[in-house]
């Protein structure tokens, strides 16, 4: 009987997944509004709380997708994989501002350059510092540290090895995880509470997810701004790694 | 209808990813280049088109506000579904890289949001009033 009932939950897994988070956001405001006093947005907690989720069902099941490797929950994965994510993403667009978007959009160019190529180097020579002195091992870490599609993609286009690219996508995840938990405690800090603003921070970040998930904990308001020059950022980073970038760090240590 | 919104916000995706495939496959990279951004551009566009026409009803605009209102729990469920593990496990190159990086792209923001125009950006109404209105 209790398989029977467990297959009514696995079987409507999206289902499933929206009343699960919907349980979760309850919780979560509930928690924001009596325990922060609201000093800490709802969406905040729900997305570290995810985040926690995540990492308890990677432990139990050795899987990949987090929470969504629990059969129990394997509609999470369905819910927040990248179709429902990205059409969410393009819905927002339906409160923008034009006039901002033209204000800021020089400046939302600028980030996506920098956003690429400060990574690129900084991961790179945090790599040869630990002793990844060949150039395609730099280049893979440094585009990984990107995101964590520009480095796999970076590493197959030059010839990486596969322990490279896993290293590459581990940098990837490190920053577009940090990228979630650290934006909403920042954000003042930056100046992160305008259009223009949200603008270059998702051409400096990069990461979709990251973006995402940071702008959504800090003011929803702004994550149409944010998104919108993320989603250029990997194809730009899968443009410039192999060729250029690569190029230079070649040229640097000689390979 | 609210289906002729969910359905419009359903073609601009998919012809903004098909225009950035294109842009992939025309430079050489194996990425789609903004596919997502251009249909974010494109809706902009089209809505406000449709709008100077008369033709967008409220419940059209209703399939459409009602994925934008999605879009938080969509986020949770994706940090739900995240390799956390492969990020804690990593290594330390991927740890320290990967916090040193995000370290010093926070820095740069402000620096960036405030060249040219940027300068003159004025930050939003506090965000109090609006939950009011959203959680509703």
């Amino acid at each position: 009987m209790n398989e029977r009932l467990l297959d009514v939950f696995a079987s409507n897994g999206l289902i499933t997944a929206f009343a699960a988070v919907g349980l979760l956001m309850l919780v979560c405001n509930l928690v924001s509004k009596h325990l922060t006093a609201g000093r800490i947005h709802g969406s905040a907690i729900a997305i570290a709380v995810g985040l926690v989720l995540s990492y308890i069902g990677g432990v139990s099941t050795g899987g990949e997708d987090g929470l969504a490797d629990v059969a129990l929950f394997s509609g999470i994965g369905l819910m927040g994989g990248s179709m429902l994510r990205d059409f969410a993403i393009v819905a927002t667009a339906f409160g923008v501002d034009v006039e901002e978007l033209r204000k800021a959009g020089l400046n939302g160019v600028v980030a996506l350059f920098v956003g690429i190529i400060v990574p690129f180097f900084l991961g790179g020579a945090i790599a040869y510092a630990f002793g990844y002195t060949d150039p395609v091992a730099v280049t893979t870490i440094g585009a990984g540290a990107a995101t964590y599609i520009v480095g796999p993609i970076t590493g197959t286009a030059i010839g990486a090895s596969s322990d490279l690219i896993a290293l590459s996508i581990a940098i990837g995840l490190v920053k577009s995880i940090s990228v979630m938990i650290v934006t909403p405690m920042v954000a003042r800090t930056i100046s992160l509470n305008n259009p223009s603003a949200a603008l270059v921070f998702g051409g400096m970040m990069g990461t979709t997810s990251g973006v995402a998930g940071g702008l959504a904990a800090t003011d929803p308001r702004l994550v149409p701004y944010g998104a919108m020059t993320a989603t250029f950022y990997t194809g730009l980073g899968c443009l410039l790694g192999p060729s250029v970038l690569y190029l230079v760090v070649r040229a640097l240590l000689g390979g | 209808m609210v289906i002729y919104g969910v359905a419009l916000l359903a073609a601009c995706m998919l012809a903004g990813n098909v225009i950035g495939e294109l842009i992939g496959i025309a430079i050489g990279v194996s990425s789609n280049v903004g596919g997502v951004g251009l249909a974010m551009l494109l809706l902009v566009f089209v809505v406000y088109r449709l709008q100077k026409a008369g033709c967008l009803d409220v419940s059209s605009r209703r399939g459409v506000e009602f994925w934008s209102s999605l879009y938080i729990p969509i986020v949770v469920a994706m940090a739900a579904s995240q390799n956390v593990v492969g990020a804690v496990t990593g290594g330390p190159v991927a740890l320290v890289g990967g916090l040193v990086v995000v370290a010093v792209s926070f820095a740069l923001v402000p620096v960036i949001a405030r060249m040219g125009k940027g300068k003159y950006a004025v930050p939003l109404d506090d965000i109090e009033d609006e939950r009011g209105v959203r959680d509703e």
